[in-house]
């Protein structure tokens, strides 16, 4: 058992998976990354899950290796469904946490907390009716397809991206300049009238 | 040439003149050289791009129909090919390309989730781009073959030989959004998005 860990578990692949009390989560991932002998220097993937038995917490899970010691591991928060969805960032150890908190928020709703910048990633930004992963979603969306396709029609496909992205793309010399203009101001669109 | 009002042959020779109405003949002209010069932009989403490079790739070529150039740019081109399913993310996207190919332009929805969504029946897909953009051609199949995508490429150039520059009905006017930035109804766009198929029975996303 690793320090900080409320219990363990064993995959049916193998692998262990420690489960770890939300408010410990970051002193526990800073001992897996620093601590010799742990050494997990590389961040996976991060995802969520949320059971069909309304009752069962949900997890978010973090899949790390170490690339040294050619080993995985599978850390677990639960979270109660009823309360608040958060949890702390880890980007601060491993900056590839970025984009996957970005999708875990985007998809299940879930705060990542210290996060640089926690925005949707796959939905766009102005997209309203909620989070489609979780199990209180309808399959088609919230809203009726003539609303959705309102929405999508008068939306403004700039606002998609943020100036850092642009800036990435090394677009930003080439974008009009309107468009730089309103990306300055940290336009993102508004939900049409 | 089949509104030739009137043409005389001499015995073992071609026809010594033809008569035709004027306007048949401006649009037989024009028809045919806009049919057989399609310059199509590719707008290429999943897996039914790779059929279309198929098809556009010299086993099948449809530079055979006049399709040798491949327009990357919507200003040069004269017909959409939405090849794959189109998610509400890219709905204006789509809308603006449409919206940035001159007159006259054309829309062939290439394979099952571009005509009405397919599989993908959910919050994030566009239930056939035909709420979106006007389509002249749906080519079926998931996807379709090269040989299904030439079949609506022929099909494609008999409508645009059916077209007239005189005839109001059959002229090809630009098809704008309405105030509401819709291009149908919403009353329409709910029921060629409704389920259908097996999709009819799933509600739940769990």
């Amino acid at each position: 058992m690793i320090p900080g860990g409320l219990r363990e578990e064993v995959a049916r692949d193998g692998e262990t998976i420690v489960f770890v009390a939300p408010e410990r989560l970051l002193e526990v991932m800073t001992w897996l990354k620093e601590t010799p002998g742990q050494e997990f220097d590389y961040l996976v993937d991060i995802t969520a899950v949320e059971f069909r038995d309304r009752e069962r917490p949900l997890q978010v899970v973090w899949f790390l290796r170490s690339l040294t010691r050619r080993a995985d591991l599978r850390v677990k928060v639960e979270l109660d469904a009823a309360a608040e969805l958060a949890v702390d960032s880890v980007w601060g150890l491993w900056h590839g946490a970025d984009w996957l908190e970005r999708e875990v928020y985007d998809m299940f709703g879930i705060a990542f907390r210290g996060h640089p910048d926690l925005r949707r990633i796959l939905m766009w930004e102005t997209y309203a009716e909620g989070f489609p992963l979780r199990k209180d979603f309808p399959l088609r969306g919230r809203f009726s397809r003539a609303e959705q396709v309102r929405q999508a029609l008068n939306a403004n496909p700039e606002a998609h991206y943020s100036l850092d992205e642009l800036s990435i793309a090394d677009a930003w010399g080439d974008i009009p300049d309107d468009m730089r203009e309103r990306l300055k101001r940290g336009e993102r669109g508004t939900v049409p009238e | 040439m089949k509104r030739v009002v009137e043409s005389k042959e001499v015995a073992g020779q071609s026809p010594n003149y033809l008569l035709a109405k004027f306007q048949d003949l401006v649009d037989w002209a024009v028809n045919s050289s806009r049919a057989n010069s399609l310059w199509p932009m590719p707008f290429g989403t999943a897996c039914c791009a790779i059929e279309f490079m198929a098809t556009a790739a010299s086993r099948y070529d449809f530079a055979r129909f006049g399709m040798e150039r491949q327009a990357f740019s919507p200003r040069q081109a004269d017909v959409l090919i939405c090849a794959g399913r189109l998610p509400f993310k890219l709905a204006p996207v789509i809308r603006r390309i449409y919206d940035q190919m001159p007159q006259p332009k054309w829309v062939i929805s290439m394979g099952a989730c571009a005509s009405t969504g397919g599989i993908f029946d959910n919050y994030a897909m566009v239930q056939g781009i035909d709420t979106i953009v006007p389509v002249d051609v749906y080519v079926p199949g998931c996807p379709p073959r090269p040989e299904g995508l030439l079949y609506g490429v022929l099909l494609l150039h008999k409508k645009i030989k059916g077209e007239s520059l005189f005839d109001a009905e059959r002229r090809r006017d630009e098809q704008p959004l309405d105030e509401k930035g819709l291009r149908l109804s919403p009353a329409e766009i709910d029921e060629v998005s409704e389920p259908f198929g097996n999709s009819v029975h799933q509600f739940r996303s769990s």
